[in-house]
């Protein structure tokens, strides 16, 4: 597997998913400047976290307008891999790759800390080394990070399976004081329809390696090398997942 | 023949997104002992000075602007205002 990571003026997470994908898998993983118009034929493309173009306007709207989002775009909507973390999450939904959109947190403070995430949705080839329900330990850092969209939208989104991940409290609930910046639903990270593109605003690379004190956010890159190597990366969704979120398109993604 | 505008561009939460730094002015307001502030909405204010035709062509062009970057219309309105000349 070769992971595409890109590098905005203000990325300051690409070199920890680097590591993640280098020193927790022992796969390749390449940069990608901002300004190219060349994803190098990687099987994945990341969008980091950081704070592109010094977060002016909204977080990750003047990123998504950067040279290479033309083909980060063309890549997304083609059935390719694409992960955004934190800053990235907030370039998908400027990019409206995925819907809502991330405000200012509710308490208004820039939030550094670990959270425990819920996994709504084991079945996406983001999420296929964990099981559904599992409680995980993965830190945020943001101050953009409440995930809003319409009610419409919302609904959509659970009943279709696209919410991934959840901010739950140590029993595994989702309360409202698990909620770290006033999220609707405590929704952490989404999937596309095609289940393809997943933006979260929690930081799995940072607890990726053993040297961190936890891996428990590898299994997001473990998840990307099945899909990559054997199933989903060469045919598209699951065939299971594929059922649980409607308007899956077929066939995407062949060869990547 | 091209005028100079310009053109305020008044970005603020759309109604039913939570404002929370509206809010929290309010609050210190409140705590200051101003009363009888019933509501504090905060935004942004974008300043632009452009060429056009004329006022209509110049609202028009900052219209689209205002959709494809410089407001997010899932979670912000705006309003623009277009006048001649440029800021005194």
């Amino acid at each position: 597997m070769n992971v595409g990571i890109v590098r905005f003026p203000g990325s300051n997470c690409d070199a920890d998913v680097y590591r993640a994908v280098t020193e927790g898998l022992g796969e390749r993983a390449t940069y990608l400047w901002h300004k190219s118009h060349d994803l190098d034929g990687v099987d994945v493309v990341v969008l980091p976290g950081g704070f592109s173009y010094g977060d002016y306007l909204r977080a990750g709207a003047i990123a998504r307008f950067s040279p290479i989002m033309r083909e980060v775009i063309e890549f997304a909507r083609g059935g390719g891999l694409t992960l955004g973390i934190c800053n990235g999450f907030q370039v998908l939904c400027e990019a409206r790759l995925l819907p809502g959109a991330l405000v200012r947190n509710q308490g208004l403070r820039f939030r550094c800390h670990d959270t425990r995430l819920r996994v709504e949705n084991a079945n996406t080839p983001f999420t296929t080394a964990y099981r559904d329900g599992d409680v995980l330990r993965i830190p945020i850092a943001h101050g953009e990070g409440q995930f809003v969209a319409d009610p419409d939208t919302l609904d959509a989104l659970e009943a279709e399976g696209r919410v991934v991940f959840r901010y739950v409290d140590e029993r595994g609930e989702a309360t409202p004081e698990a909620n770290p910046n006033g999220s609707a639903r405590n929704i952490a990270g989404i999937i596309d329809p095609a289940g393809r593109v997943l933006g979260l605003m929690p930081h799995p690379e940072r607890v990726s390696l053993p040297v961190l004190g936890k891996t428990d956010g590898l299994g997001v890159f473990r998840s990307l090398l099945d899909a990559v190597r054997g199933g989903a990366g060469a045919t598209g969704v699951p065939a299971e997942a594929g059922a649980r979120i409607a308007g899956a398109a077929a066939g995407t993604g062949a060869g990547r | 023949m091209t005028e100079t505008y310009s053109v305020d561009v008044r970005i603020t939460p759309r109604e039913g997104i939570l404002d929370p730094e509206g809010q929290t002015i309010a609050r210190a307001l409140g705590n200051l002992g101003y009363e009888g502030v019933t509501a504090v909405r905060a935004g942004r204010l974008i300043e632009l000075v452009i060429e056009a035709e004329d006022a209509e062509a110049a609202r028009a062009t900052v219209e689209r602007m205002c959709e494809e970057l410089i407001a997010n219309p899932i979670i912000e309105d705006y309003a623009v205002r277009v006048r001649e000349g440029v800021p005194g």
